[in-house]
């Protein structure tokens, strides 16, 4: 029996009981689809994670004071870093392009009658641009102002929306922690992270904020701009060795400051989004699972109703290969029909899920082929053990069955 | 063409042995046509089960085309049962959802024929259905079903042609259609073995072979010679 001949006689039988082959292939299909639309909803929240992520900047290195001990958490000294540092790092580096020291603290914002609190970040000329923060009107201070120390600032959209109230802020003057700031610029809204809002803040010059409002003298980090992301260990290197040399630690001894980048961030947090969506697609498979016994359900079902035929079959010359290639080609057609309507209807799932909200979906090749191909594995699996009864009835007793 | 030798079948019925069928010795040349009856139980069927090579002997020899059945492989005898064996059952025994050239092109199929339409065709036109070829066996009538089952059997041009009751399940005209077939057939040389209870359906064969608690008591030739 040819194999074309074998696939001929499944299709006529599926279509026989087109409702029971539909239901059949339902599981299938909710498992397909199930899986392609969950993994695309993790993939999705990976991506927008991480585009948020990088909207703080990939290149960016940042130098901490003390040590840090375990992931994010430092301890130790905390006025090791000076501005001296940073100009220090700016001027013997030659890989970077950016260098921003930052001095930050809650404070009280007014203006007229109007409270609110929000972080005062004293940073450097370069900051706005090494941070991707986008001006919306006025301009970021210069070094002129950084030199002199002036009292001048640049609000984040959201203090603008709860100090102004939509007047033009430029040119009028807010008190900060009791002390006058002419308002010069604000920035474009970069969107809150679930964490922390970035456009909850002003901005003042680094030595400004030192002197005038915290009363400190040294730095809380700084901000590297690496001109390339392939250079970022380079750089990360050249910064141990020559602030360890300007802070005179000893050989054997710890730094007093740390290094670490925002790509080890983005690592983590794609990591976590990673889990997320393997976890989703676990569900999912698990459905696709269950599809598949009810593959095998019914095919045992089909198999002792058609007791009879496979008599016959066997009486007029048909092998055992050949019955169970008949059942396992039924079980392999249902599931490859139900993971194909699956496929399209997982991705009409991810389609109607991103247009809903601004829930961003990404529906990969991969996941596609792992799905079907998942599904008709499937049907293999599942399709053999009813299959391989059905080729081993004794034609005698099949032949008598009634 | 079909040899048996001390040819027995012990069933395994719980504790107990069962014998059906207690060494029986026969010889059926080309172009014979056998009835053998008995009454239920006497092991015919188990007889024609193994000269059919759906079950194996416990223990003897049948040869067939000077095969050894006996010795082969259940893939084997799937091909034997294909190649030289055509079978006729009471109950017609045809694929419900298949045309009646469906049906006969089966066996054609699984011997991997070629020209596997045409041969069925011939085949059908042989006992006269070619104009039923489209059909399926709900639309057929009792005898153009037993028709079409014929013609399956015949369309690998089988040694012999097993028939176990073919005119059990028709109307006394009709059977007696299905007899004249087997009896043209006969004259064109198909060897026939069939099985019935019928004293008038076994009077058309040319030798009678009566079976009795497994063991084949009287063997009668109505003609001096086969041909």
């Amino acid at each position: 029996m040819l194999i074309w001949d074998l696939f001929k006689m499944a299709l006529r039988s599926l279509v026989t009981h087109k409702l029971r082959t539909f239901l059949t292939a339902l599981g299938i299909i909710i498992g397909v689809a199930s899986v392609i639309s969950m993994i695309s909803i993790g993939e999705g929240a990976r991506r927008q994670t991480l585009d948020t992520i990088s909207k703080f900047g990939t290149n960016i290195i940042t130098i901490k004071p003390g040590q840090q001990k375990s992931r994010h958490v430092a301890t130790g000294k905390v006025d090791t870093l000076t501005l001296d540092d940073a100009d220090f790092i700016e001027e013997n580096i030659p890989l970077i392009t950016g260098v921003a020291a930052q001095v930050y603290q809650s404070a009280q914002l007014k203006f007229e009658n109007k409270n609110t609190n929000s972080t005062v970040r004293g940073t450097g000329a370069s900051y706005a641009r090494l941070a991707n923060f986008e001006m919306d009107r006025g301009r970021y201070f210069n070094q002129e102002e950084i030199r002199s120390a002036k009292r001048v600032c640049v609000v984040g959209s959201t203090v603008l929306k709860n100090l102004f109230e939509g007047q033009n802020p430029l040119g009028k003057t807010i008190k900060v922690d009791g002390k006058n700031f002419l308002v010069i610029g604000t920035t474009v809204p970069k969107g809150a992270l679930s964490w922390f809002d970035p456009d909850d803040q002003i901005f003042i010059p680094v030595t400004t904020a030192q002197k005038r409002v915290f009363g400190m003298d040294y730095v809380q980090s700084i901000d590297v701009q690496a001109g390339q992301i392939d250079d970022l260990e380079i750089i990360k290197e050249d910064i141990s060795r020559i602030l360890r040399q300007k802070h005179n630690i000893a050989e054997g001894k710890e730094d007093d400051f740390y290094v670490q980048n925002s790509s080890q961030w983005l690592n983590s947090w794609g990591d976590a989004a990673k889990t997320f969506t393997y976890l989703l697609g676990g569900i999912a498979a698990i459905s696709l699972m269950v599809g598949g016994i009810g593959i095998m359900n019914i095919m045992l079902v089909s198999v002792t109703e058609r007791t009879r035929e496979i008599g016959i079959r066997k009486a007029i010359g048909a092998k055992k290969k050949e019955i169970l290639e008949q059942f396992l080609i039924e079980s392999v057609v249902i599931s490859f029909l139900g993971g194909g309507i699956g496929v399209l209807l997982g991705i009409g799932i991810s389609r109607v899920v991103s247009g809903m909200g601004d829930w961003e979906t990404v529906v990969s090749t991969q996941s596609i082929l792992l799905a079907f191909g998942f599904s008709v594995a499937i049907g293999i699996f599942f399709g053999f053990y009813p299959a391989n009864k059905a080729a081993n009835l004794n034609p005698i007793d099949a032949l008598r069955y009634e | 063409m079909i040899e048996v030798e001390k040819l027995s079948k012990i069933y395994q019925m719980g504790e107990q042995q069962v014998s059906a069928l207690a060494g029986v010795d026969f010889r059926i040349e080309k172009g014979e046509f056998v009835a053998i009856m008995g009454p239920s139980g006497s092991g015919k069927s188990t007889l024609m089960n193994l000269l059919g090579c759906l079950d194996l002997p416990s223990s003897g020899i049948y040869r067939l085309e000077n095969l050894d059945i006996q010795d082969l492989k259940p893939n084997q005898l799937a091909e034997v049962r294909n190649r030289r064996i055509g079978f006729v059952f009471q109950s017609f025994n045809l694929l419900p959802r298949a045309s009646a050239l469906e049906n006969t092109e089966l066996p054609l199929l699984y011997g991997r024929v070629h020209n596997a339409t045409e041969i069925a065709l011939q085949a059908l036109d042989r006992v006269g259905l070619a104009h039923r070829a489209k059909h399926k066996p709900t639309e057929l009538s009792g005898g153009e079903r037993q028709r079409v089952a014929i013609a399956r059997a015949l369309v690998n041009s089988p040694a012999i042609i097993l028939a176990d009751e073919p005119t059990g399940n028709l109307d006394s005209a009709t059977g007696k259609e299905i007899m004249d077939l087997f009896q043209e057939l006969n004259r064109e040389a198909v060897t026939l073995i069939l099985v019935t209870h019928e004293q008038e359906i076994a009077q058309q064969a040319k030798r009678i072979m009566l079976m009795k608690d497994g063991k084949i008591i009287d063997d009668t030739f109505k003609e001096t010679e086969p041909c």
